[in-house]
């Protein structure tokens, strides 16, 4: 006798614990197959289907049951194959006969540990609900005891610097025929400092964006510094950097992040000798916002011949970096010596900053910071950064949101006096609902001196399909179907970087613009306004407090 | 919007010339609060150059206060000048309005002038914290040769509240600033001008990057650096710091308040140090709308705009004797005869240094250093 599990399906998942249930009509499909063919995690199927139908033939009804062969386009109920509501099949279809619709009852987390392996992704937290920075509203508004001042004729610089700022009362500075002049005799560093646009793109390794991604950010950014004038940097992420940029001269747009698996390096430091420009700046990951504490890993499957070679190891491996810099031990270690010693292979004409997640021990890094000269900036990255792959509960419920964590360490910068001499770059969630120059002009007011934009850029740029209810979010796996986070070439030639290229600069030039259009009713041009508090406000006491702002109803 | 008036002779003249050029340029309601500091004074007080002088306000319970703190720190009263008070209306009067000078304490008489200015500072701060809780005591300045009366109300009233008109109080430099308040609360800390150990100026216009420039200043461990009852105090701290903690002289304070761009500033000799200084004092520009107007300690008048010139100022005169002015009708009431086709509206570039002695008049020009 059969069991009775098999008999009732009692083990199987109903449509209802998935996260998507796709919508598919029968009376619309042509049963061409692009659907099936394209779902980059097999949720649907063709399949063949036995049906009843009543049929009439004749002048008079008269009903007659019968069976039919039909062929239909079925979701499985399978947890290794649920439905991530990317929606491709949709783009493909040509009769609007499929779409997956989001289910608000899905207990998909309930299931998806299969294997004793807890469930693994990439994408950004998943939480819809509006944002600390989407709260903020610029309530200081220039009307007519201050004239505001007009983004379209008045003289703006929206420009930011990245690198350690001297303190004024040491600047190796002496008195000749009434004018100032640089003590040459003195043997004060002067730090390497860069002026940038406050927006840069973060940290997104070759190796987790494919090459037409990667490619079309990098020339997207050459672009808008050599023709629009929009000194842009963008930043490596952990994963070397193609050998032919490494000696070309816009490697001084590129910010080279070294991190705990050290990938890349060894190619990076033989090409030194070549190099025909510095890099924009060094950053060292200790942490990210997506997965505070927790190594990064490039899946065997995405490490193909140029990953491999990039990163100098061999192809069809698994890449993880450890969670921490293995060969340290202590902070001194970790941030001082570290930081010496990239400063020194660029003979101190690069800036050196460390990149954290967001957390409450911020503070205890930043004073650290604070201490070392040779200290460029800290990045912080909020709970709400995106990666390439992580653990869920990692990306869901680790990690400090920005706002408060951002101006907690400016404020007490502030009470060290050191606020212009250390810069903060906020990211994590910057422009998560789309409002990237307003997130940015808010985190700048609360003390950041540039934010980093990671998420927000595949989906600006490329169409990333990702969202906050979980959708798509299989950067990790190599079957992105945009193209974006694969290194697949039958993927990723779906992405066209001249596209990238032309939205990065599209990008850009908005935000500009719409920094400008923030920035001149407040009366403020000349100087990014970091620190400019007052011009904030929110409408939650409790997080006016906390961010010492006020609040506004 | 404020009145700005400063006048700066090589003879002593008398604060209602600034006043007749306030009550000319006034428009609407300029009862905010008038602010007077005379420099270089004359009468009694041409004799009593080498000593400190406290000015300020008190209660009948804060002179009581004053008098005993004051001789506990040791300084010893050499002269009382009061301002013979004729009650007006509308405006309240208070206890007691003086201008006290004494003699330093003993150990200070042999100290160098900037330790002597920072025991000022000092007690004045102290004053102005004791007084501050219930108002007993206003401390404006405590400096040598040099005076600060500020009330609220009308300028015209108040010089007459204040008798100016009879008094025989002259001076050789005189600011005086009629204000018509916008953002923060009518206060006697917030009048201008604002005095720190020798370096005085008043503003006109609102600071729209105060809150950062604040910040930047109240943490440079500095003790002087408090109050900020006006966003514009910070105009003057920014000199003193500019000027006499960072040692730079005057005309930077125009490339700190008002930086030039990148490429505005390769074109400057000293292009090098420019850049650094941008960088640290980045936080110290500001966006205006600005006219700024003040003295140094060496008796130097400046006056300078912010980037965009959204306010306007006038500086004319004769040899002898210059005016810096918010409005030119406040130059013709001052000095009527003048050249007036040598008048200088300084422009976005510009810094007007008036030297010592209203000697002469010099224009500095930004790119040109």
């Amino acid at each position: 006798m059969e069991p009775a599990s098999k008999l009732d399906h009692n083990h199987q998942l109903s449509l209802k614990e998935l996260p998507y249930i796709v919508r598919w009509k029968d009376h619309r499909c042509t049963r061409c197959g692009r659907c099936t063919a394209v779902c980059p995690v097999k949720a649907i199927e063709a399949s063949v289907k036995v049906k009843r139908v009543v049929y009439s033939e004749g002048p008079v009804p008269t009903p007659i049951a019968g069976r039919k062969i039909v062929h239909v386009v079925e979701q499985v109920t399978d947890i290794e194959r649920y439905c991530t509501g990317c929606g491709t099949c949709t783009l493909v279809c040509p009769n609007d006969a499929i779409e997956p619709e989001y289910n608000l009852q899905n207990k998909f987390m309930h299931y998806k540990n299969r294997g004793g392996e807890g469930y693994k992704r990439g994408g950004r937290r998943n939480d819809p609900s509006i944002s600390t920075l989407d709260r903020l509203k610029f309530t200081r508004i220039s009307m007519l005891t201050d004239p505001a001042l007009d983004a379209g004729r008045h003289e703006f610089r929206v420009r930011t610097l990245l690198g350690r700022i001297l303190p004024s009362d040491e600047l190796p500075l002496k008195k000749m025929n009434g004018k100032l002049v640089v003590d040459k005799e003195s043997d004060k560093f002067i730090p390497p400092v860069r002026e940038i646009f406050p927006i840069m793109i973060g940290s997104m390794s070759v190796g987790a964006l494919s090459p037409p991604m990667w490619e079309g950010l990098a020339m997207g950014v050459a672009y808008l510094n050599e023709v629009e004038g929009l000194p842009v940097v963008m930043c490596t992420g952990e994963g070397g950097v193609p050998p032919r940029l490494l000696k070309s001269r816009f490697l001084k747009y590129i910010i080279i992040q070294i991190a705990s698996g050290y990938f890349g390096w060894d190619e990076i430091i033989h090409a030194i000798p070549h190099m025909v420009e510095d890099p924009a700046a060094i950053e060292i990951k200790y942490g990210q916002g997506a997965k505070p504490g927790d190594g990064g890993l490039l899946m065997a499957q995405k490490v193909l011949k140029l990953i491999a070679s990039i990163r100098g190891v061999p192809q069809f491996v698994d890449l993880a970096s450890p969670p921490t810099h293995q060969t340290k031990y202590s902070i001194e270690e970790a941030v001082a010596k570290m930081i010496q010693s990239m400063s020194m292979t660029w003979g101190f004409r690069v800036p050196v900053y460390p990149k954290i997640s967001g957390t409450k021990t911020a503070r205890a890094v930043l004073n650290n910071l604070a201490r070392n000269p040779y200290a460029a900036a800290l990045s912080i990255d909020g709970e709400d950064g995106g990666t390439g792959a992580a653990y869920n509960v990692s990306i869901d419920k680790m990690g400090h949101p920005i706002a408060s964590n951002l101006r907690e360490c400016y404020l007490d910068l502030v009470r060290q006096g050191k606020q212009n001499e250390l810069p903060l770059i906020a990211a994590g969630g910057v422009g998560k609902k789309g409002n990237l120059a307003a997130n940015a002009a808010a985190l700048i007011m609360l003390g950041a001196s540039a934010v980093s934009i990671g998420k927000y850029t595949l989906q600006a740029t490329a169409n990333c399909l990702g969202d906050e209810y979980n959708r798509c979010n299989i950067c990790n796996t190599g079957k992105c179907p945009r193209g974006i986070t694969t290194q697949d070439p039958k993927l990723y030639r779906r992405l066209d970087s001249d596209k990238v290229a032309e939205r990065v600069v599209e990008v850009f030039k908005a935000a500009n613009v719409e920094l400008k259009k923030i920035f001149a009713p407040m009366g403020r041009s000349t100087e990014l306004p970091i620190g400019m508090s007052d011009g904030l406000s929110i409408d939650d006491k409790a997080m006016a407090d906390r961010l010492e702002i006020s609040y506004a109803c | 919007m404020c009145r700005l008036a400063a006048i700066t002779s090589n003879i002593y003249f008398s604060p209602m010339e600034n006043i007749l050029a306030l009550e000319t340029m006034k428009e609407g309601h300029d009862g905010s609060g008038l602010g007077l500091t005379l420099k270089d004074l004359g009468g009694n007080f041409a004799e009593l150059k080498g000593y400190p002088i406290l000015s300020g306000i008190c209660s009948k319970k804060g002179a009581k206060t004053l008098d005993d703190f004051m001789d506990k720190a040791g300084f010893k009263l050499k002269e009382i000048w009061a301002p013979k008070i004729k009650p007006v209306k509308g405006i309240t009067q208070r206890d007691h309005y003086f201008a006290r000078v004494y003699d330093y304490p003993t150990s200070y008489k042999n100290k160098p002038m900037r330790e002597k200015e920072d025991l000022l500072m000092n007690i004045r701060l102290t004053l102005r914290k004791m007084g501050e809780p219930d108002e007993s005591i206003f401390a404006f300045s405590f400096y040598p040769d040099v005076i600060t009366l500020k009330e609220v109300g009308d300028p015209l009233q108040l010089a007459e509240f204040f008798g100016l008109d009879r008094e025989n109080i002259k001076a050789k430099i005189i600011l005086a600033q009629g204000r018509q308040n916008t953002n923060y609360a009518i206060y006697l800390y917030a009048c201008h001008p604002f005095f720190i150990q020798g370096y005085c100026s008043m503003t006109n216009g609102e600071n729209t990057a105060f809150v950062p420039i604040r910040e930047f200043l109240m943490s440079r461990g500095f003790p002087g650096y408090i109050g900020y009852n006006s966003d514009s105090e910070v105009f003057t701290h920014i000199l003193h710091y500019t000027v006499r903690q960072l040692g730079f002289p005057l005309t930077y304070y125009k490339d700190v308040i008002t930086p030039l761009k990148e490429s505005e500033i390769e074109q400057r000799e000293d292009r090098e140090a420019l850049k650094l200084i941008k960088q640290s004092l980045r936080p110290l520009c500001i966006d205006g709308p600005n006219v700024v107007i003040g003295f140094t300690p060496d008796g130097s008048c400046f006056m300078v705009h912010d980037a965009k010139k959204l306010r306007p100022g006038v500086v004319g005169g004769v040899k002898g004797k210059f005016a810096l002015m918010s409005e030119e009708c406040g130059l013709d009431s001052a000095i009527p005869k003048r050249d007036k086709s040598k008048d200088i509206f300084p422009m976005k570039y510009d810094t007007v240094i008036v030297k010592p002695h209203a000697e002469e008049v010099k224009v500095w020009n930004q790119l040109q250093n």
